[in-house]
């Protein structure tokens, strides 16, 4: 049992940041039409937002402290970063540790811009074009994103570590009578995942902008016809999709320390996620993503891969996503929640 | 039997011709200069271009003709690479065989994909293929290790079967060879300051790009190829006629399948190792970008694609930082700095960066590729000399 739970909550994990990635393209492609292929692009920037404000909060002014001497024998050169000197050292060193939970407030302007600006400056004009080229130039805008992100920050992987008092894990377990602990931070970037999920849903449930929005899904023609600028709505969805992914990948950070190309690896398969769930169906695309995701953590199972070892077959938990999405394409063409008329060319 | 076109002749003797003198056009700068690094007429890159060649056209057959986007073909590369590799283990290093089992796998292994990913169109076509490809890199990288032998990639070796093989005293790791014919043997032709080397390995991938082409333009030409092209232009106009549209797509399918298969196998010819990042989904990616780039639909164009792409990968990615700065020592030190900075981050090993800015541009501004530019270009020509004609001519005609 405890095993099954543990990975239950892998799972989960996973499962919500392919759900917080495969929203964002289905908001996109929702409303706009547009296959974003910069989308895992968009998921990298924001883990790098997290990467700068690191960074940058680490400049350090160097003071030369007589009292000790360095092993020259030397003044010993004493590194504080500004904020601890701005701050004091308490709040200052509370900052640098609290970087990643910041970093937050700095991706949401920075990814809406970025989205506004990629909307209005490239994918404005790609709407009357055929889908392959609006795959095509996303794809294009993916190499050149993800190749500055490369020649500034390296080719390695930059370490971001949590804030110290979600180091270690948690006995979530014991809440039901089992034994199993799990990273504090895992947990987090689940229930952070949850709260982003239900705050799109909710926008677009209950406000008026959210209606607008949906009408447009529905009918883009007719709302336009009533005199509503459904194109600037639009841009702004594609912004709040771009913010969704970036803090997918700042929350991301601590789990696996980010690298340039981690959103090419994670866009596959949130497209599967998106396939899988239905093509312009939002809550698809979030059941989906979980969905795999658990699937996914339950093929690497040593029973499961026991079991497949008895019948001579090799494990299947890296490719188990990749044949469930197959096998619901061959029997469910629309997807476990698309809707009739979406896409079906 | 109707033979091909006198224009469409013409273009095949011109890839002939060219690929003939290939060590010969693309060495134009002398060894000993210092222009040298933008020679490219050695064999290890000459091959690569005849072989991306034949990869791309093969790309075209299914993306130029149906529209169908798939973004998994590098997956037939790796799987024509595989057994190549296989049958230079069992078998013996002649490379007949080899091409012709990885011909045939990939053939199947495109029937079996195809059949599945062709229910669909449009952008799930490419999510699926681009899953398929994903999912055969996981099943060469990590699952089926004992095939595939997993990250290291699969070898020859030295106590490999091979059953039709001379048994091997001299204690070196065979070499691939046609009958005798040594894929790595190079005749080096000295002319004054120039090294013109001549190499089997590329006259073979040569002949098969030739081959390749050929069956390129008796495609595109047959009533199969306007087919193709009908179901790019209107599958529902199609459907509605009553015609099934499914067995052609999957014949244009399982045909670049092989084209990829059999580059694969060329790849493992030239150098007998395949690996599983051959089949990764940036391969994929790369092989979209030529077609892109030479021109969707055209027959000359994804070759060119091809070689451009190559010929400027393996050029860029020389340029470092020390020869920036020889090449720009004559301008003042901060202005110096200032433009081998900027340079800097599109050269050397920041090449993807120009690539993927290249993409963009042509995939914005020039949907047709290279070869719409050339056209383009042809045409203003032409209207331009029109008009100087016109004007002569107008000007010659009030004296009647």
């Amino acid at each position: 049992m405890d095993a099954i739970l543990l990975q239950i909550l892998n799972g989960l994990d996973k499962g919500s940041a392919y759900a917080l990635i495969a929203l964002g393209l289905t908001l996109i492609f929702g409303t706009l039409g547009v296959v974003n292929f910069a989308h895992g692009a968009l998921f990298m920037l924001g883990a790098f937002c997290a990467v700068s404000l690191q960074k940058l909060m680490s400049v350090s002014k160097i003071t030369i402290d007589p009292s000790q001497l360095d092993f020259l024998g030397k003044p010993l050169k004493v590194k504080t970063p500004y904020v601890v000197e701005w701050f004091g050292p308490k709040f200052g060193n509370a900052i640098i540790d609290w970087n990643v939970p910041l970093a937050i407030i700095v991706a949401i302007p920075v990814m809406l811009l970025v989205g506004y600006v990629m909307e209005r400056g490239l994918i404005k004009h790609f709407y009357k074009r055929p889908h392959a080229d609006q795959i095509l130039v996303t794809f294009g805008l993916a190499i050149v994103i993800q190749e500055l992100v490369k020649a500034n920050f390296g080719a390695n992987p930059i370490p971001t570590p949590a804030p110290d008092q979600f180091v270690g894990s948690y006995n979530i377990g014991a809440l039901i009578g089992l034994d199993a602990s799990y990273p504090y931070w895992r947990l987090i970037y689940f229930a952070f995942s949850a709260i982003i999920i239900s705050s799109v849903f909710a926008f677009l449930r209950f406000t008026t902008f959210g209606m607008v929005v949906r009408a447009g899904m529905a009918d883009r023609e007719t709302v336009g016809l009533l005199g509503i600028n459904i194109d600037r709505r639009f841009t702004i969805m594609f912004g709040i999709a771009a913010a969704v992914a970036g803090l997918a990948g700042v929350m991301y950070t601590p789990i696996n320390s980010p690298n340039y190309h981690m959103g090419m690896d994670f866009l596959v398969l949130s497209f599967v996620v998106v396939v899988v769930g239905g093509m312009g169906s939002l809550p698809g695309a979030v059941l989906a993503g979980f969905l795999l995701g658990v699937l996914e953590s339950f093929a690497s199972m040593n029973e499961v891969k026991g079991f497949f070892e008895m019948l001579y077959l090799p494990s299947i938990d890296q490719i188990i996503i990749y044949l469930v999405a197959i096998i619901v394409l061959l029997t469910r063409p629309r997807g476990l929640m698309g809707k009739a008329g979406v896409m079906e060319e | 039997m109707k033979t091909i076109s006198k224009a469409d002749m013409r273009t095949l003797f011109f890839v002939a011709i060219i690929a003939l003198f290939a060590p010969l056009i693309l060495n134009p700068f002398p060894t000993e200069s210092g222009w040298a690094q933008f020679n490219a007429g050695y064999p290890d890159l000459m091959q690569r271009f005849a072989i991306y060649g034949i990869l791309a056209i093969g790309f075209n057959i299914l993306f130029g003709l149906t529209g169908y986007l798939s973004f998994g073909h590098a997956a037939f590369l790796g799987v024509g690479s595989y057994s190549a590799v296989w049958m230079f283990k069992l078998l013996s290093m002649n490379i007949i065989p080899a091409l012709i089992l990885s011909v045939i796998v990939a053939g199947l292994f495109s029937l079996l994909i195809g059949f599945i990913s062709l229910r669909r169109s449009g952008i799930y076509f490419s999510i699926l293929t681009l899953a398929f490809a994903q999912m055969s890199f996981a099943l060469a990288y990590s699952v089926l290790t004992p095939l595939t032998n997993g990250e290291t990639g699969l070898q020859i070796t030295l106590n490999d079967p091979r059953i039709f093989a001379a048994e091997n005293i001299s204690g070196n790791l065979p070499v691939t060879s046609l009958f005798g014919l040594e894929m790595r043997d190079t005749w080096t032709m000295q002319l004054g300051a120039w090294d013109f080397q001549f190499n089997i390995g590329y006259y073979i991938c040569a002949i098969f790009l030739l081959l390749a082409f050929y069956i390129s333009i008796r495609i595109f030409r047959s009533p199969f190829g306007m087919m193709l092209r009908a179901i790019k232009t209107n599958q529902t106009r199609l459907n509605f006629t009553g015609i099934n549209t499914r067995p052609y797509t999957l014949a244009a399918f399982v045909i670049s399948g092989m084209y990829a298969g059999l580059a694969g196998g060329l790849m493992a010819s030239m150098d007998p190792l395949a690996g599983a990042e051959r089949m990764q989904w940036t391969a994929s990616g790369e092989i979209v970008l030529m077609t892109i780039l030479g021109g969707t639909g055209t027959l000359l164009g994804p070759v060119m694609g091809a070689g451009f792409i190559k010929y400027f990968e393996n050029i860029f990615s020389k340029i470092n930082d020390t020869v920036l700065h020889g090449w720009f020592s004559w301008m003042p030190d901060g202005l110096e700095n200032v433009i081998v900075w900027i340079l800097h981050l599109f050269t050397g090993k920041g090449w993807h960066l120009t690539l993927g800015i290249m993409f963009m541009m042509i995939v914005i501004f020039l949907p047709g590729g290279l070869m719409e530019g050339i056209s383009r270009i042809g045409k203003w020509w032409k209207h331009r000399n029109a008009k100087n004609n016109n004007t002569s001519h107008t000007s010659s005609t009030p004296a009647e």
